[in-house]
């Protein structure tokens, strides 16, 4: 059997930090006093995400998630999730478009601070066919705070 | 085993690297790839037998009209059809159970009658019948499945006891492999009083198929899973069932003669081939059915069979990993699950090895939740792969498994 060390660009997308946060996702769960609730999937590949806020003013002041998936959405999700609290919603739909550019191969959003623990997820934007993954929390939030 | 080598070098997208690695095709379920003699029989049809069948007064078009009938009977010989007018060429088995749904279905299921699908069924098998069943009031009854993944005989019995109109059932799981015990249940089920569907979308491109020895009364195939082309396909169906069943669709080549407000239609089974057909498809599935009858379906069948056993016998080695399905009375599908690393991750990482799999639910949703999964892993094998791709989906798992601490890298 190969137990060859695994492929560069294979290390790139599967970042400790990445399979930290989908093993032990941050956030997980349901919010007992939700302002903002919403449900997506992706029906190609089954990936499922519930994603709850609590929004005081124009402040969002907790986040929780439930989902089912793979280690990108699922870590994206926990990450996302870190990031939101404290935020105003107009800070929020801002990350989400860093997030948006860094997955469409944007180096400086890469290396934008303010996106915290997601920058793991830059590796990604190598695989085409995972962007979606890793942006199904982010279009959940989206939904989320203009419905 | 079958010669591989010989049979790759038939095959020119096998030859072309994927990610700079030799191509590791193991996504048959989902479509095949293309010998030389099918894509060569496509071309030569345009480059000189082009015209619109059954219409001209030409030669041309009488040559054209002879090729596509010739492939009709082609497909009637290889499954063993009643009769070649009781081959239908759809897009595939998808319209094909449409066609069954959309006209016998609609002419003779009532509200309150019940219709029989099985909760292995690929969603192409059950939402036409949903569709149907919500349309008529009739009830739709999903026949469980046992643990290691089988029809649950007890449960279909007794589903019967309903006397369902219709009973449709797949011949192969296409998620899990099992090779339904299909001339049981067709008994079965015309003991009961139903007429018999039966998906053969798995088994025609693996198996040696009679639909006279099933004894169903439709069975439903996809081209393009057996070497031919995308959007080739057909309905097989006992003659005096389509005689009796009222048009799918309306248009030209359906009818007989039309009037301002009404029609009379054409002879079966022109009459559910309603517009232009895709010739070159059917001219590409006879080319297909060639091959296929070159090398021989009960050898592929062994081949596959051999494929399949090697593959769950490594799979089951390593820890942490999980093979769906019936250990004998199987195909060449291979679903597995591997620890908590997602499918897709798991097909993201063979990828790179130039190994296709499928990640996913397998249009199998139902299913997946009786194996209480969102998703599998599958590896599905056909003529072209050798025991050498086992080994290196077998190999590239175990770097997955490094990659997520399951083994050490």
């Amino acid at each position: 059997m190969d137990t060859s060390p695994p492929e560069p660009q294979l290390t790139t997308l599967y970042q400790e930090l990445i399979l930290d946060h989908y093993r032990r996702p941050r956030n997980k769960g349901t919010l007992e006093q939700a302002t903002h609730t919403v449900s997506l999937n992706n029906p190609l590949c089954g990936d499922e995400i519930d994603l709850q806020l609590r929004v005081d003013g124009d402040v969002i002041k907790d986040a929780r998630f439930i989902g089912r998936g793979c280690s990108i959405s699922q870590a994206a999700a926990s990450m996302m999730t870190q990031l939101l609290k404290d935020k105003s919603i107009p800070q929020a739909l801002a990350l989400a478009d860093r997030m948006s550019a860094m997955m469409h191969g944007d180096l400086s959003a890469a290396r934008d601070k303010s996106l915290g623990d997601l920058r793991a997820l830059a590796g990604v934007s190598k695989f085409p066919v995972r962007i979606k993954c890793a942006l199904l929390p982010w279009n959940a939030l989206t939904d989320a705070v203009k419905t | 085993m079958l010669d591989v080598a010989r049979i790759r070098a038939d095959f020119p997208l096998l030859g072309q690297p994927e990610n700079g690695r030799r191509l590791v095709y193991l996504d048959n379920a989902a479509t095949t790839q293309k010998p030389q003699a099918v894509l060569d029989a496509v071309a030569e049809y345009y480059r000189t037998t082009n015209a619109n069948v059954h219409r001209g007064a030409y030669d041309l078009a009488i040559r054209a009209t002879e090729a596509y009938e010739t492939a009709r009977a082609k497909v009637a010989a290889f499954v063993n059809a009643w009769a070649p007018e009781g081959v239908v060429f759809t897009r595939g088995t998808t319209e094909a159970i449409n066609l069954v749904a959309g006209a016998y279905g609609r002419a003779n299921v009532r509200a309150g009658d019940s219709v029989v699908v099985t909760a292995m069924d690929h969603h192409s098998n059950l939402v036409p019948w949903q569709l149907l069943c919500q349309e008529k009031g009739a009830t739709l009854r999903m026949v469980e499945i046992t643990e290691d993944g089988r029809i649950d005989l007890s449960d279909f019995g007794r589903a019967l006891e309903r006397r369902p109109k219709i009973v449709a059932f797949p011949y192969v799981s296409n998620a899990l492999g099992t090779v339904n015990p299909v001339a049981q249940l067709a008994k079965l089920a015309h003991a009961g009083g139903a007429v018999v569907v039966v998906d053969g979308a798995q088994s025609t491109p693996h198996l040696k198929v009679d639909v006279r020895a099933i004894e169903c009364d439709f069975y439903a195939l996809s081209g393009h899973k057996m070497l031919g082309p995308m959007g080739s396909g057909a309905l097989v169906a006992k003659p005096e069932l389509l005689e009796a069943m009222p048009p799918y669709h309306g248009g030209g080549e359906m009818i007989s003669r039309v009037w301002d407000d009404h029609s009379t239609y054409n002879k079966i089974p022109h009459k559910f081939e309603a517009g232009t057909p895709n010739v070159e498809a059917a001219v590409g599935l006879a080319a297909a059915i060639a091959y296929l009858e070159r090398v021989g379906p009960e050898r592929i069948a062994d081949h596959e069979r051999a494929l399949a056993a090697a593959a769950i016998d490594k799979l089951v080695q390593i820890e942490g990993v999980t093979v769906y399905g019936p250990r004998d009375h199987r195909a060449g599908v291979v679903s597995f699950t591997y620890g908590d690393i997602h499918p897709h991750d798991i097909a993201t990482i063979l990828d790179q090895d130039g190994i296709c799999i499928r990640a996913g639910h397998h249009c199998a949703q139902p299913l997946m939740r009786r194996l209480n999964v969102a998703a599998t892993a599958r590896a599905s094998f056909y003529l072209y792969n050798g025991l050498d791709e086992v080994d290196a989906l077998v190999g590239s798992l175990v770097k997955a498994g490094a990659l997520f601490g399951y083994v050490p890298a």
